[in-house]
């Protein structure tokens, strides 16, 4: 019982430690002095690796996942008669919640894993040391841009999956379903706040984006640098990644409700 | 300036894990000269030159890089202090993503504003020294062991660094490279007016080219001296070490428990 109880106590001093060591990381990545003529391609570059590699999976994910919504919307709605409120029904939950989190779980399946994998083979490899040892500090050079480039991608990237998402709909429901072609649209133009859906929706997913790019970030830069060490801190990171986002999710979710 | 450009006083190191690396070592590298620093494997050399770059700090005691206490200095100035210090790692440390030439570069890159034409010279007189003037193109999963840690030589020397660090320079190289690779250390230092650490377990390769040396065991200094006041210690921990001896003070095996115990328990528990 005892000891069970010391157990507990060192796990959770150990996950607060390690809380610190990434909050200090990032204060170090968010308040240091920015160097633009260097960083500013840094960031464009990690923009180009996490953001447009991203697109296919966002693009072709967000596609079905509009298709198969519009679907399974049509035939319950077709039960009521409430068939024209398709529109509203997919554009709402795809702006408010499907649209920030699957793009934020895609993008900490796709992105974060790969920005922890890769830091932390460069800290396996030296390759940190050895660009601490030029006196090229590795937070400002490596940590930096990646964690700016994530933070820039996710929303843009939730735009994309929206867009696509809605336009998956209307061909499953417009084009093939034979819903109204006017109604669809209109009904959805009636009933979807910018404010309250559309930016509430990007809100949701910046936070996601600093969160996934945070823990991606923070798994590479600690990482065991053994080849096992790096295999765990991968999948911690998209398994971490993935739950924050739901349970970040939540809480968005209830703060923001009341303007609904 | 000073005589010695790192003086090592009183220092001790524990790993966070608690094992304790060195206890109350001194350490002198005199200016100018190439300085070996010998050991077993697990004794601890590497960490000696991460606490003289400044990468780790002692549990206790000094180290002092230029009369300046390295662990002690702020951010910006042990940056600026680490600028004239170059390293070169076991592994080479070469940064993946980047060829032979741009591996180079970086450094140059990073601290100054040379032209790209100015940059190029200067890359190709690295890349000349070490003898791969023409494998600049060449990407360093491409390179042998061997080569990439010549590359990482000539990066390591592109700023002209007074202090060098090398760590285990001689792994790794075939007995033409190790030849070149010996004769290139020495010709660096006394050219370039540097002043060089070598850490090495290879006894002859390294007090071939070293003025000085030092040999770690067991925490501490066993034995310090010139090359040939190494050779000719009477210490039996010396000798051990210096001829490659399987018995001696120094265990070959880990401490463990008599052998015909383990083979006794064998099945009860491991």
């Amino acid at each position: 019982m005892f000891n069970q109880l010391t157990l507990l106590g060192s796990w959770g001093m150990e996950n607060l430690r390690e809380l610190g060591r990434s909050g200090m990381m990032v204060f170090d990545v968010v308040f240091s002095r920015p160097n633009i003529r260097k960083g500013f391609p840094l960031v464009i570059q990690q923009i180009y690796s996490e953001g447009v590699l991203s697109l296919l999976i966002i693009v072709v994910s967000s596609l079905f996942i509009g298709m198969v919504l519009s679907l399974q919307g049509y035939h319950t709605l077709q039960k009521f008669g409430a068939t024209p409120e398709l529109g509203p029904l997919v554009a709402l939950s795809v702006t408010r919640e499907l649209g920030p989190v699957v793009t934020a779980i895609l993008f900490a399946g796709r992105a974060g894993s790969a920005v922890t994998a890769e830091i932390g083979l460069m800290k396996a490899t030296e390759q940190l040391s050895s660009m601490e040892m030029m006196a090229v500090d590795p937070l400002r050079r490596v940590i930096a841009p990646r964690f700016w480039g994530g933070i820039i991608s996710m929303p843009l990237l939730t735009m994309i999956f929206n867009a696509t998402a809605i336009y998956g709909a209307y061909l499953v429901g417009v084009q093939w379903l034979g819903l109204d072609n006017g109604v669809f649209w209109s009904n959805m133009q009636a009933s979807v706040e910018f404010h309250a859906d559309v930016v509430n929706g990007i809100i949701k997913s910046i936070v996601f984006g600093v969160a996934v790019i945070w823990i991606a970030v923070a798994q590479g830069y600690f990482a065991v640098p053994t080849s096992a060490g790096i295999a765990s801190a991968t999948t911690r990171s998209v398994v971490y990644a993935s739950l924050v986002i739901l349970g970040l999710d939540f809480v968005l979710t209830a703060m923001m409700i009341g303007s609904w | 300036m000073t005589e010695n450009l790192v003086e090592i006083s009183k220092m001790s190191f524990q790993h966070e894990s608690g094992k304790v690396v060195f206890q109350d070592v001194d350490i002198v590298i005199p200016r100018g000269k190439v300085t070996a620093i010998m050991g077993p494997s697990g004794t601890g050399k590497t960490t000696l030159l991460r606490l003289i770059g400044g990468q780790l700090t002692p549990t206790s005691g000094k180290v002092r890089v230029e009369n300046e206490i390295i662990h002690e200095l702020s951010h910006y100035e042990l940056y600026q202090l680490r600028k004239r210090m170059g390293m070169l790692f076991q592994t080479g440390g070469l940064f993946t993503h980047l060829n032979v030439f741009e591996n180079v570069a970086f450094p140059l890159r990073e601290h100054t504003h040379l032209s790209e034409s100015m940059i190029r010279t200067l890359v190709l007189m690295k890349l000349q020294m070490v003898g791969l003037r023409g494998a600049r193109g060449l990407m360093p999963s491409e390179l042998s062991g061997g080569m990439s840690r010549r590359v990482a030589l000539a990066r390591a020397i592109t700023l002209d660094p007074d202090l060098i660090m090398y760590d285990e320079p001689f792994t790794g190289q075939d007995p033409i490279s190790m030849g070149v690779l010996i004769k290139l250390i020495r010709t660096l230092n006394d050219a370039l007016k540097l002043t060089t650490i070598i850490v090495s377990h290879d006894v002859q390769e390294a007090l071939s080219i070293s003025d000085y040396a030092y040999v770690i065991a067991d925490q501490k200094i066993i034995g310090h001296g010139t090359p040939k006041d190494i050779m000719e210690n009477a210490s039996p921990q010396l000798q051990q070490f210096i001829h490659g001896m399987p018995d001696g003070p120094v265990p070959f095996d880990y401490p463990a428990q008599p052998i015909t115990q383990d083979f006794l328990e064998a099945g009860v528990n491991v």
